[in-house]
């Protein structure tokens, strides 16, 4: 019996190996392509090692494409957007679970249906809008545009809705106002499902590609993603280089990510199971 | 609050008014903020699919259908339904499979779970732009490295992938379930915890093995999860852009153009904001019927659960 299972633990181990191995190997392709010359990436046979490295591909690329600037500009967007939609919807969520008043549950209600609508369904009118106020082709308009989800607002409503009245109450009789309840007690109480907020928030600015292509024009504004997409169809053949620009583009999400791996996971679980 | 007119309330009446000022007050920085930028964009873009506007200083002109009728009456368009819904099938399938595939996997007790995890897990919050890079490369048709380890296991013509009109999808397909398998995994492993442990004690006295637990325990008790991540990941593919324009740019021809594609090009480069928006209608209905079959599937379950 313990051999047989012993057998099915080695087997187990191989299978995840060679699985998540696998999984890897487009990154690994990407790390050693970014350190060869751009006419050895696709030597034949294939070299799974570079013979020499080339780290100068990356100060190469740093004098090519303006990668500090772009780099600026989504931490911008992405701090800004971030924080925006954190305390917006905190304070919605509050409103919504502690307060009472008219009109609330059809204003939630609100919300709930719209919450299914893709953003591809209004990316066209709402483009129209920001740009009538003025704000095309500005990071002011693509921080409006994203700063305000139902997400957001249901998330911390979920957990919000938690928290048992009866704390509330009882702080209400001590005299605390309702700023007060919800600055000392419910949002502090709350951080679970913030950091699973930020961390969707930050991912999805981070990573995002079309909203920055429909709104930014100006080259000194665009961001990570857009700069990387512009620069390989600049430098279409020089594989090395787009290898090396991609690289840097993924790293500080890396950081991130494995800094804070526990909520991105939490987050999945907490999202995806709740809808 | 104090001043003459409230001396005409009730201290109940005042109390209530002073709820409601509170209340809005805790809700209005997003319900303005979400009313001008997703509740109006959302109703415009029903009236703009009956409108023909191309966006300059001329009025909208009232069309009817004739927005619709131009779209499906537009081989391009409809050969960008067909390309969605071909990738979906494609994608939903063979993602839904392997991501509950690698949770089995991981509900194991062994060590180092969390390194298998993160691995599986890390491409899909990469970004598509660098993920697309590597890709296109990895299936460059003529030295690229797939087509290589295809040519050495015996495959002496294989397929050109993203230059290819059969085969440009396949190979954004097989990006998409790649990039996406690990987030559903994470939702399959989540639900997994929730099996009671007893339902395999009781399993394991019957004498059951490891494949009929599988069988008849894990697999059954997943089925709304399952249902769940099938919803999630239609709708996912429906949506489908940013892996396409950076892959193969909807070609070649417009062999990989997809339903949003479609209404971003129509809207952003020719500007014909009509059409586009009836293209969005139409995703919106796909998205809507899809939702409400969820809905349906929900209420079967939960009345299964009582």
């Amino acid at each position: 019996m313990s051999t047989k299972k012993k057998v099915i633990k080695i087997i187990l181990y191989v299978l995840l190996v060679s699985l998540s191995v696998s999984m890897l190997v487009p990154f690994y392709w990407m790390v050693i392509s970014s350190l060869k010359l751009n006419k050895d990436v696709f030597s034949i046979p294939m070299r799974w090692w570079p013979e020499t490295m080339h780290p100068e591909n990356y100060k190469v690329i740093w004098n090519k494409i303006p990668l500090i600037t772009f780099f600026m500009n989504t931490a911008k967007l992405t701090v800004i957007t971030t924080l925006v939609q954190l305390c917006t919807s905190c304070f919605a969520a509050y409103g919504f679970t502690k307060c009472k008043f008219v009109g609330r549950d059809i204003i939630f209600l609100m919300y709930v249906t719209t919450i299914a609508v893709p953003w591809q369904v209004y990316m066209v009118p709402q483009f129209i809008l920001v740009s009538g106020m003025g704000l095309n082709d500005t990071h002011i308009g693509l921080i409006l545009m994203q700063a305000f989800s139902a997400f957001g607002v249901f998330l911390i409503r979920q957990f919000y809705i938690s928290i048992p009245d009866e704390l509330c109450e009882a702080a209400r009789i001590d005299g605390l106002n309702e700023f007060g309840i919800f600055r000392r007690i419910v949002f502090p109480l709350g951080k679970p499902a913030m950091a699973t907020l930020i961390i969707f928030t930050f991912t999805n600015v981070w990573n995002d590609f079309m909203g920055p292509l429909i709104y930014l024009k100006t080259k000194e504004r665009k961001t990570v993603q857009l700069g990387i997409r512009m620069f390989i169809s600049q430098y279409g053949a020089d594989y090395a280089w787009i290898m090396a620009a991609s690289v840097c583009s993924l790293i500080p999400i890396v950081i991130v990510f494995l800094s804070c791996q526990r909520f991105f996971v939490e987050g999945v679980a907490a999202s995806g199971i709740k809808g | 609050m104090s001043n003459g007119k409230t001396g005409f309330l009730t201290p109940r009446q005042k109390r209530k008014l002073r709820n409601n000022l509170v209340g809005y007050a805790f809700v209005l920085p997003n319900l303005i903020g979400y009313s001008i930028f997703v509740f109006i964009p959302v109703i415009f873009s029903f009236v703009m699919s009956v409108m023909s506007w191309d966006g300059s200083k001329r009025p909208m002109q009232f069309v009817g259908l004739a927005n619709f009728a131009d779209i499906f009456g537009d081989k391009i368009f409809r050969g960008a339904l067909l390309h969605t819904i071909s990738y979906a099938l494609m994608t939903v399938i063979p993602t839904l499979v392997l991501a509950l595939l690698l949770a089995v996997l991981l509900n194991s007790k062994i060590k180092g779970v969390a390194i298998f995890r993160t691995a599986f897990y890390f491409p899909y919050i990469a970004s598509v732009v660098a993920v697309g890079a590597v890709w296109n490369m990895l299936f460059q048709p003529d030295f690229g490295p797939i087509n290589e380890i295809l040519k050495f296991i015996g495959i002496s013509n294989p397929p050109r992938w993203v230059v290819d009109k059969n085969w440009a999808m396949v190979a954004v397909s097989i990006v998409s379930v790649w990039k996406y398998m690990g987030y559903y995994m994470i939702v399959y492993l989540a639900a997994l915890q929730g099996i009671s442990s007893s339902l395999y004690e009781a399993a394991s006295l019957d004498g059951a093995n490891g494949w009929q637990k599988l069988r008849h325990i894990t697999i059954p008790m997943l089925t709304p999860t399952t249902f769940f991540v099938m919803i999630m990941l239609t709708i996912q593919c429906f949506k489908v852009f940013d892996l396409v324009y950076v892959m193969t740019g909807g070609g070649p021809g417009n062999a990989t153009k997809t339903l949003v594609n479609y209404i971003y090009e129509k809207a952003f480069t020719t500007w014909e904001f009509g059409p586009a928006s009836a293209g969005a209608i139409v995703l919106f209905a796909i998205v809507l019927v899809i939702t409400l079959i969820q809905f349906s599937g929900e209420k079967k379950w939960f009345k299964d659960m009582f």
